[in-house]
């Protein structure tokens, strides 16, 4: 009964062309409310490049981007984000010279009511907002494990407590979908099985639709229900962890195939 | 802890006050007029340091903003009756001719023109990064001086307006002073402010938070032009005359040096940085007497030696320091208090205070 729930986020047909170069074919992807769904495929696949049309950094040639019913094809970045769409990046992009807080605070400030001067001339209304977003940061950094770091810089974290970080940062943003490239990039195996049953925890907890990119296997086989698997911009393979892994398709993109056969 | 903090910077104001009330009575002109100068720059280079140092934009503008400010004040405060003799090469618009206003209402007007101003510039303009950025702001901030210099029914032109009430005594200044400090201090440390941050360590990322990159820069780029023509209104009225040579682009060099002295992206950096470069210049101006000691002329003192002590101690602070006095640090009670438990615990340890 796939066919008629509505899914949170569908992508139509995208396609993107960098000059000659067709990053993304004709990408036709479902996440339906609550699912935890991966894309996967070699390097240079087109994966990142698929967050970055649904996240609005590019526009696609072709094709549109559906979130909660609504087209979101085009619109910016910051516009997504505030419609509940939350992201993380493959080379971890935090606010480096600002602190561990100010790095959650800042995310907590497109839900901001008030205007510059109400802010800056600290009106009741905007000391209350900011009472709420520093609770609310507080929160995020007690449950993230972040209370001893604080106020340290971001760049002065160890890698693993940036990707953590990264993703309670945009879960400020109080997002529907939260989409995680790499996740588990630099980890090692007993790190990733812990980030896979934290992913679970906070899907549950925040009521989370989770797509996200990763090449550690075991994690995506642990951890989603459905799969994508793209290669040089086409859609290979699609369906349940089982499925995909005896796909023929999947197996030659990523292994090669046999000589001779 | 936070309340001390609170009696401790009104104890610093109140201080502050009394300083102004001494300097007024008892300093001689010469010293009050370097003060206030240092007050006007202070007031200049921290709102280039807004959009500059907090948001990561680097414009080059501020000479053209300044001139808005103090060309409103110069144009709308000299009295009606000697106009005439002001304007005695081509008389003054008559649209305009019979309006006067007073200094405070001319210096608000000049404040918001010039954000106004800032907001016609920046539509097309903050779409741009980097260097070219710098290059179109300066362009624009160049057009402001000539359509100044050749409006010459409003603006007198060339000549410049003179006779102006020079009403901005030290007590104005210092006031304007700590409203502008004030206002820029919490704007920077509340939401908005960190969502400029948030712009200057990473659009990207900025972004992807959902900051909306075009309403929060051209928000810094308005309100640092805002308190430019603020600069620019006390700057006329104190020196009583403004001309369109004043506001060369050289200008803005000059509180680009002061930021990147103090530190961009620290407010007290800024302020520390424009009283000594402001002081430092009206000092070292005998660098540009000639000097002879012994009988003997020393050949390199002669005009504008000055600026190249000036342009050695910028490449010396760009190559050494390259984070200027403070970083992106600040002043704060905090550190004081550390910096003297600091001092006193030496002085226990060398057995100076038991």
């Amino acid at each position: 009964m796939t066919t008629n729930s509505n899914p949170l986020l569908e992508t139509q047909e995208v396609t993107i062309k960098f000059g000659g170069l067709t990053a993304v074919n004709n990408l036709s992807i479902e996440v339906n409310k609550g699912e935890i769904v991966a894309l996967i495929g070699p390097n240079g696949a087109g994966k990142t490049t698929a967050f970055n049309i649904i996240t609005g950094v590019y526009a696609p040639t072709k094709g549109k981007v559906i979130y909660d019913g609504k087209d979101i094809t085009g619109l910016k970045p910051d516009q997504i984000t505030r419609m509940g769409v939350a992201r993380t990046f493959q080379n971890i992009r935090l606010f480096k010279k600002l602190s561990v807080w100010e790095n959650i605070m800042i995310a907590c400030h497109l839900r901001l009511q008030s205007n510059f001067a109400g802010a800056a001339l600290r009106f009741p209304k905007y000391r209350a907002e900011e009472k709420r977003m520093r609770e609310k940061v507080h929160r995020l950094i007690e449950e993230f494990g972040l209370s001893r770091y604080q106020d340290d810089q971001a760049s002065s974290l160890p890698y693993g407590v940036q990707r953590r970080l990264e993703i309670a940062r945009a879960l400020a943003t109080e997002p529907k979908l939260l989409l995680l490239d790499e996740p588990a990039a630099g980890m090692n195996p007993k790190e990733t099985e812990e980030l896979t049953h934290f992913i679970r925890e906070i899907k549950d907890k925040y009521d989370l639709t989770v797509l996200l990119i990763e090449h550690h296997m075991d994690l995506v086989m642990e951890i989603s229900q459905r799969i994508y698997v793209l290669d040089f911009g086409e859609t290979i393979a699609k369906g349940t962890a089982e499925e995909v892994q005896n796909d023929p398709k999947v197996i030659e993109a990523y292994l090669g195939v046999e000589e001779g056969a | 802890m936070k309340k001390e903090d609170k009696i401790l910077s009104i104890i610093l104001i109140a201080g502050l006050f009394v300083f102004i009330a001494v300097a007024d009575k008892f300093f001689n002109l010469y010293v009050q007029r370097v003060l206030n100068l240092c007050a006007i720059y202070t007031i200049l280079a921290l709102s280039m340091n807004l959009i500059n140092g907090f948001t990561g934009l680097f414009s080059l503008g501020h000479a053209g903003f300044m001139a808005i400010g103090a060309y409103m004040v110069g144009i709308f405060t000299v009295p009606v009756e000697i106009r005439p003799m002001v304007y005695f090469m081509k008389p003054m618009h008559p649209a305009i001719a019979d309006i006067e206003m007073p200094f405070i209402v001319a210096l608000i007007l000049g404040g918001l023109l010039s954000a106004f101003i800032a907001f016609l510039i920046g539509a097309p303009v903050l779409r741009l990064r980097d260097d070219y950025l710098a290059i179109a702001t300066l362009g624009f901030s160049e057009i402001i001086r000539i359509v100044i210099t050749n409006a010459q029914s409003i603006t007198n032109g060339s000549l410049g307006i003179k006779n102006i009430p020079p009403v901005a005594n030290i007590w104005w200044i210092y006031i304007t002073m700590i409203i502008s400090i004030a206002f820029i201090v919490l704007l920077i440390n509340s939401s908005y402010g960190r969502a400029f941050k948030a712009i200057r360590e990473d659009e990207i990322a900025a972004e992807a938070m959902g900051i909306n990159l075009f309403k929060h820069k051209m928000m810094s780029f308005m309100i640092g032009a805002f308190f430019a023509g603020i600069g620019g209104g006390l700057y006329a009225a104190l020196l009583g005359t403004v001309d369109p040579k004043n506001f060369l682009f050289v200008l803005t060099y000059n509180f680009l040096l002061i930021i990147v002295l103090g530190g961009m992206g620290s407010v007290s950096g800024t302020i520390i940085s424009a009283y000594v470069v402001t002081a430092g210049q009206e000092w070292l101006r005998f660098l540009d007497e000639p000097l002879s000691i012994g009988g003997i002329a020393i050949p390199l003192f002669r005009p504008g030696f000055r600026m190249v002590i000036f342009s050695l101690l910028l490449m010396i602070i760009v190559l050494f320091y390259r984070d200027g006095l403070m970083g992106t640090r600040e002043i704060n009670w905090e550190m004081i208090k550390n910096f003297g438990k600091r001092f006193k615990l030496r002085r226990v340890k060398s057995g100076e205070v038991q």
